[in-house]
């Protein structure tokens, strides 16, 4: 640790444009902790990390391992990150993010296998495959390339036990209802049979579905209804994107004022050219 | 001959990597409003996959030799952002047309957690070189083909009126659940056709 403090270089004397400033100060640090809870929920709110949400959430046990090893890899990697910020040119920071994440992804690899073999069996290959989660990688280029360690570390905290909660609200309804379970623990009474579709594929992305529009149903609640649908994916290749950041969200700060929004709208205007060319040329279905 | 044919149909049918392992959902719910880009982003990640395959097979061999298997993760990752980068710039250099239609969408691949995914999985089965090729494509083929069929019923769905609270992703998250309910009949068909 001291040894990155150190590669940082002005880091001791320089003001931290983190430091929560004067009389917020508190607030301003619980605020960064508690808006990954529900506000700006990874999964249901921001959409991201959604192929872990749907893949490992048929029991209980596997969403609350997915999550924290999650939670492990973003807080120790957002630090890490937010301590290099300054060393790292910006040209190469999308793959030396991709590497400080995949380093900490091998090390809960690691642990796993060694004291949770059984865990490791349930995940598969999605333990490894957090290294691709937009999570991360979001968060790291959004939030931790942009502050200090400390907050850093309480948003990849925030942010890693709302992905938490998620997993384990999803995979709690889907064990209740597709095994009768609860962590194992028979909780339904043997005269309702379990709904086997509900562990499977297709009764995951039921599940998020209309968990995605529950949460829908509370924001609304009380509050103008908007022009855009929420949860809507934008309609150009935005939503694909790894580093989704809600560009398109005028009430999102995060991204107005970094060069990300404009690399995206740049290429977005690149994929509409594209198109426009390959449908006079080709002629879309 | 009949052992490739197996796993080339069971990873198009049975393990479909978006409907049945749920790997790639971002560009499946992204990029599958229009046929057009449904389609390139299928192609692009059909030739990506069976490129990153025939790069890190080799290289998981020499990990194993040299004793350096935890490496794994992150030699992929890295490997794999290199070969999509180098692939568009080979692409824009000397094949304009096709770097026209897939070269949009090779970007958003990078990071696309069905690559690394089907890089992991054929370590993970043990497949040889020439099955793990066969592996690749048939796990590319399996995401254009969910990718088309969803536009054809995302087209539909777009034109319906949901109750307000499930407009935009939730309804295409319900859609997407009918149609992996789908894939769910061709289970166990392949191992009968072909006695794997």
């Amino acid at each position: 640790m001291s040894k990155e403090a150190a590669l940082t270089p002005g880091k001791g004397h320089a003001p931290e444009a983190d430091a929560p400033v004067t009389e917020a100060g508190a607030t301003s640090w619980k605020a960064e902790f508690s808006k990954g809870l529900l506000a700006e929920n990874p999964a249901l709110r921001q959409m991201l990390g959604l192929c872990p949400t749907l893949a490992v959430t048929t029991a209980v046990t596997n969403g609350i391992g997915m999550g924290l090893a999650t939670t492990f890899v973003l807080v120790c990697s957002e630090v890490v990150v937010s301590l290099l910020r300054k060393v790292i040119p910006g040209s190469v920071r999308i793959p030396a993010f991709i590497t400080i994440i995949a380093s900490f992804v091998t090390l809960t690899m690691m642990l796993v296998k060694a004291y949770l073999p059984a865990l490791d069996e349930a995940l598969g290959i999605y333990l490894p495959l957090i290294v691709v989660n937009c999570i991360v990688l979001g968060r790291a280029e959004m939030f931790a390339s942009k502050h200090g360690p400390a907050l850093s570390a309480l948003d990849g905290l925030g942010m890693g036990l709302g992905f938490t909660g998620s997993l384990v609200l999803m995979s709690a309804i889907r064990e209740l209802l597709g095994a009768g379970t609860l962590l194992g623990f028979r909780v339904m009474p043997s005269f309702i049979e379990p709904m086997l579709i509900m562990i499977t594929p297709a009764g995951g992305f039921a599940v998020l579905g209309v968990l995605i529009a529950i949460s829908v149903w509370f924001e609304r609640r009380g509050a103008e209804p908007e022009g855009r649908p929420a949860g809507e994916p934008s309609d150009t290749l935005c939503a694909a994107c790894p580093l989704n950041c809600g560009v398109n969200d005028p009430n999102r700060v995060n991204c107005a004022d970094g060069s990300l929004a404009e690399q995206l709208r740049r290429f977005e205007e690149r994929v509409e050219r594209g198109l426009a060319e390959k449908n006079d040329v080709g002629g879309d279905v | 001959m009949a052992q490739y044919a197996s796993i080339l149909f069971s990873m198009i049918l049975v393990n479909n990597f978006v409907l049945v392992k749920f790997l790639g959902i971002c560009p499946f719910l992204g990029v599958s409003k229009r046929f057009s880009s449904a389609v390139g982003m299928g192609g692009a990640v059909t030739v990506v996959m069976v490129l990153a395959i025939a790069v890190t097979w080799p290289i998981q061999q020499l990990l194993v030799a040299w004793d350096l298997e935890y490496l794994q993760t992150i030699a992929f990752i890295l490997v794999i952002a290199t070969l999509v980068q180098l692939l568009e710039m080979v692409l824009k250099r000397f094949m304009p047309p096709l770097h026209k239609a897939l070269g949009v969408y090779l970007p958003l691949i990078t990071t696309n957690c069905a690559v690394l995914g089907v890089a992991t999985l054929t370590v993970d089965e043990g497949y040889t070189y020439p099955e793990a090729l066969v592996a690749g494509l048939g796990a590319g083929l399996g995401f254009l083909l969910a990718m088309v069929i969803f536009n054809g019923v995302r087209r539909r769905v777009d034109e319906a009126e949901p109750p307000e609270v499930f407009r935009g992703m939730p309804i295409t998250l319900i859609s997407a659940a009918i149609t992996a309910m789908s894939l769910m009949g061709f289970s166990g068909v392949i191992e009968h056709l072909f006695g794997a």
